[in-house]
């Protein structure tokens, strides 16, 4: 099996974030990392592999430091890596990285591309749909497993309250990978050491620039949401308070 | 590998002394490469996810699970990295060495354990193995089949390991060494399967033995009660007519002592790594515990000496990175033209790290206070809290105060550092004595008013010079009363130690300073440049106090007075105001919840 694996590079979790003078960003003096979401579907690429033999590619698209998470991907085990580089593919939007993924793409041949159910940072979880899109073939998201049959594969998505559903589905597949459903490896010392020597495809935004567009979604403003304290007073009977309060944490508030 | 980023001119070992150096000729933690910081990743990895959820078995002493922490990480290759590549092992430079010490440090009982069985338990045979006893060990000690232990100490020999009680004689068929006496404090002791032995040959010529834990007549007594690092093993070593294969001597008859001290180099530069990784994670939790606690209505981490605490401790583990990594780059670099597949490689391996025996001794007694006083101030941060089990102040502690003691005890480390450069200077491998005799005119000539540098740092660098200059001076009145008896003097030994050791320290820190204000945002740069002009700061008056002492101790009248003016002058600096800096610091750790370089 042929898979490739979309990777994003992220802030850190716990990152003291700050806005930029815009007010459309974070100010980008962060540390970064791989996102987590991602890095639950290399693992899942590569157990994929391990099982059906085959090839895992990573790709990933922004400046040279996001180079890095090609390299701990090589380290865990993918085969080969494609970078687009260029600061500019940091502002693209979900639509315009899915075209150029796709056009950075076109002259391979996968079975499967994964991605992180959704990116730590923006969450638009919209990528991997639309790649799925430009290139005509089907996809599924929030998946947790995948299990190859004669026809192709079938997967298990996460649904609501706690149900699943099983999808047979023809390959090629776009698929989005749920977190936690597999335990992530360690890049060994030995992976780390061979991952230099590992092909890593770099692509110029000249490249694939006649394939994108002008951005379709824009933020327009990124507030830190303001703290504030109200104070309401239950009346009542004891017991009407009580019920007055577990309608408000279950309605209002959905605690329980 | 490390050629890319490590200064390959070789420095001469302590020479940081009588030069000046430039930001680009040293290493630092920006300087790890992308390997580096892969490598750094999955050891921080390890750590979080199999060190701390078991560290409550290991400190009930459940060496079952240190054992198989050690397998887990021989897998990842971690235990190996300084095991050649043709025994199985990772073979990487000692920048990747220091970084996995430093990182398996967040929990002291098991990163003694680690310490023991990757540094001075497995380098023995790593260095002076012959190949058949490489074949034999160093596989299943690099896939963690094997641990090790180093037992040199005795009831009766510590520091003066030389003078040990065991013996080695010769079995009547020529076949085996009977190895007779008793061991003790050594780590590993109740699970490792590989020892490397100290005895005297007929009770004479120290030499040291590969002793495995099967061996006839080896065994190990009952585990000690000791005051910290209680998830380590610590049992004595007993020899009752231990049969020992005669290929199982390591080294030549006689020669035990160049193994020994060797090893212990290495042994300390490594602590100095694991001291500032043990502070490291101390330091977050006193931050956490700081910005959740209230009294008087607000988090005490919003208190003025609260802060304070917090900002020296971020400020140690920043002069404690700077120390270490400038240190094992300057082993890189000197160690990387050494041809690995020549025979006496090993041999020219530990002849350049010996070069560096001041510098390794340096991270020893530095990084061991420095963890010593960080862990004071968790406990002081913590409060009541600090002083009961529940919390981890109380084991922090503890674990911390046995680093001033093993690997040579601070005294002798210091002994060694003043030692060493006297030694140096004698022989004429380290131009001291022209330096010294240079300063000495300088001073004769009297104030000189060149331009004011007015260059960013130069406040700075003036004062590392000043602090160096005062060493020297101090060095050298002490030497010429004393001359050659001048190691009978051990308090001016120390306190001259003292200000070598804040000499190397201050430099570090700003030549690492100016590197990143070099090549990072001002907002980037800003807190490791104010955390050196607080650390300068303060070390400077440790280093202008030692000086006084130094000279009261050494000259009397009119002399004393002339040279404490002296000392006056080279040591003129202005006063900064440290209060608002350490707010700044403390406000960014605070700010992130951890020490933030």
């Amino acid at each position: 099996m042929k898979i490739l694996v979309c990777m994003k590079q992220v802030p850190q979790k716990d990152a003291p974030l700050k806005l930029n003078e815009a007010g459309t960003w974070i100010r980008e003096e962060v540390s970064y990392e791989v996102n987590e979401p991602d890095a639950y579907a290399l693992e899942e690429a590569l157990r994929q592999k391990e099982k059906h033999t085959g090839e895992v590619v990573v790709i990933t698209s922004g400046p040279a430091r996001s180079q890095q998470v090609l390299r701990e991907a090589l380290a865990k085990g993918a085969d080969r890596a494609i970078h687009l580089e260029d600061d500019a593919f940091v502002g693209l939007d979900a639509f315009n990285t899915a075209k150029a993924f796709a056009a950075a793409i076109k002259d391979e041949q996968f079975d499967l591309i994964f991605t992180g159910l959704q990116s730590d940072d923006y969450g638009f979880a919209q990528t991997g749909v639309i790649l799925a899109e430009l290139l005509g073939w089907a996809h599924a998201t929030i998946i947790m497993q995948i299990e190859k049959t004669e026809a192709g594969i079938r997967v298990k998505r996460e649904l609501e309250a706690g149900y699943f559903q099983y999808v047979d589905m023809p390959t090629p597949a776009v698929l989005t990978i749920q977190s936690g459903i597999n335990k992530l490896r360690y890049a060994t010392l030995i992976g780390i050491k061979n991952a230099k020597n590992k092909p890593m495809r770099k692509v110029a935004m000249a490249e694939v620039a006649s394939a994108i567009g002008p951005n379709l979604q824009k933020i327009e403003r990124l507030y830190v949401p303001q703290k504030s304290k109200q104070t309401q007073l239950l009346e009542g009977s004891p017991g009407e308070i009580a019920k007055k309060l577990v309608d408000k944490l279950r309605n209002e508030l959905r605690a329980i | 590998m490390a050629a890319a980023t490590t200064p390959s001119q070789k420095i001469a070992g302590g020479s940081f002394l009588l030069e000046t150096r430039q930001p680009c000729e040293v290493f630092t933690p920006e300087d790890f490469n992308e390997q580096h910081q892969m490598i750094l990743q999955t050891a921080d990895e390890f750590a979080a996810q199999e060190i701390l959820p078991n560290a409550d078995k290991i400190e009930h002493k459940d060496f079952s699970v240190s054992r198989e922490l050690i397998r887990k990480a021989a897998e990842l290759g971690l235990s190996s990295v300084d095991i050649p590549e043709a025994y199985g092992g990772m073979e990487m430079d000692k920048v990747t060495s220091c970084i996995v010490a430093d990182r398996v440090a967040v929990y002291a009982g098991f990163a003694t354990s680690w310490g023991a069985h990757t540094g001075i338990g497995t380098l023995p045979l790593v260095f002076f193995g012959t190949e058949a006893q490489k074949q034999q060990y160093l596989p299943r000690i690099a896939n963690g089949e094997l641990t090790t232990a180093y037992a040199l100490s005795e009831s009766s020999s510590g520091s003066d390991a030389m003078n040990c009680r065991a013996r080695a004689e010769l079995s009547a068929d020529g076949r085996h060494w009977i190895l007779n006496g008793e061991k003790m404090w050594i780590t590993n002791g109740g699970f490792a399967d590989l020892f490397t032995v100290f005895a005297k040959v007929d009770g004479e010529q120290f030499s040291a033995f590969l002793v495995e834990r099967s061996f006839p007549g080896f065994s190990t007594g009952a585990e000690e009660h000791k005051l910290g690092i209680r998830g380590s093993s610590t049992t004595p070593v007993i020899l009752n007519d231990c049969k020992v294969p005669k290929e199982n001597l390591l080294g030549e008859i006689g020669k035990g002592h160049v193994i020994a001290f060797n090893i212990l180099n290495i042994g300390r530069y490594k602590l100095g790594a694991a001291c500032v990784g043990g502070a490291r994670i101390a330091t977050k939790q006193a931050i956490e515990y700081a910005k959740q606690r209230k009294a008087f209505g607000k988090p005490i981490s919003d208190f003025g000496l609260i802060r304070e605490k917090l900002a020296n401790m971020a400020i140690g583990i920043y002069a404690g990175e700077s120390i270490v990594y400038r240190t094992v780059g300057m082993l890189d670099a000197a160690l990387s033209n050494i041809d690995k597949s020549a025979p006496d490689a090993a041999r020219q391996i530990c002849k350049g790290i010996e070069e560096y025996a001041v510098e390794c001794s340096i991270l020893k007694v530095w990084g061991s206070e420095m963890i010593d006083y960080v862990a004071d101030e968790m406990v002081q941060i913590f409060g009541g809290y600090g002083f009961v089990e529940e919390y981890p102040a109380e084991r922090a502690y503890r674990d911390a105060r046995i680093n001033r003691i093993f690997e040579g005890t601070n005294e002798i480390n210091r002994l060694i550092i003043t030692g060493f450069l006297l030694k140096r200077a004698m022989s004429g491998q380290l131009p001291l004595l022209p330096a010294i005799k240079k300063l000495m005119d300088e001073v004769m000539a009297g104030p000189s008013f060149g331009d004011a540098d007015e260059s960013a740092f130069a406040a700075e660098r003036s004062m590392v010079t000043a602090a160096k200059k005062l060493t020297l001076f101090a060095a050298g009145s002490a030497s010429q009363k004393y001359m050659q008896a001048m190691p009978d003097q051990q308090e001016l030994m120390g306190a001259i130690a003292d200000m070598v050791i804040e000499s190397y320290a201050m430099e570090s820190c700003l030549l690492r300073a100016e590197k990143l204000a070099a090549s990072k945002t001002d907002a980037a740069a800003k807190l490791p440049v104010a955390m050196t002009q607080v650390y300068l700061a303060e070390a400077m008056e440790k280093v202008e106090s030692r000086a006084r002492k130094v000279i009261a101790a050494v000259a009397e009248g009119d002399m004393m007075r002339t040279q404490m003016a002296i000392l006056r002058r080279l040591g003129k600096h202005e006063p900064i105001d440290t209060i608002p800096l350490r707010q700044m610091i403390a406000q960014r750790v605070i700010e992130v919840g951890k020490y933030g370089v």
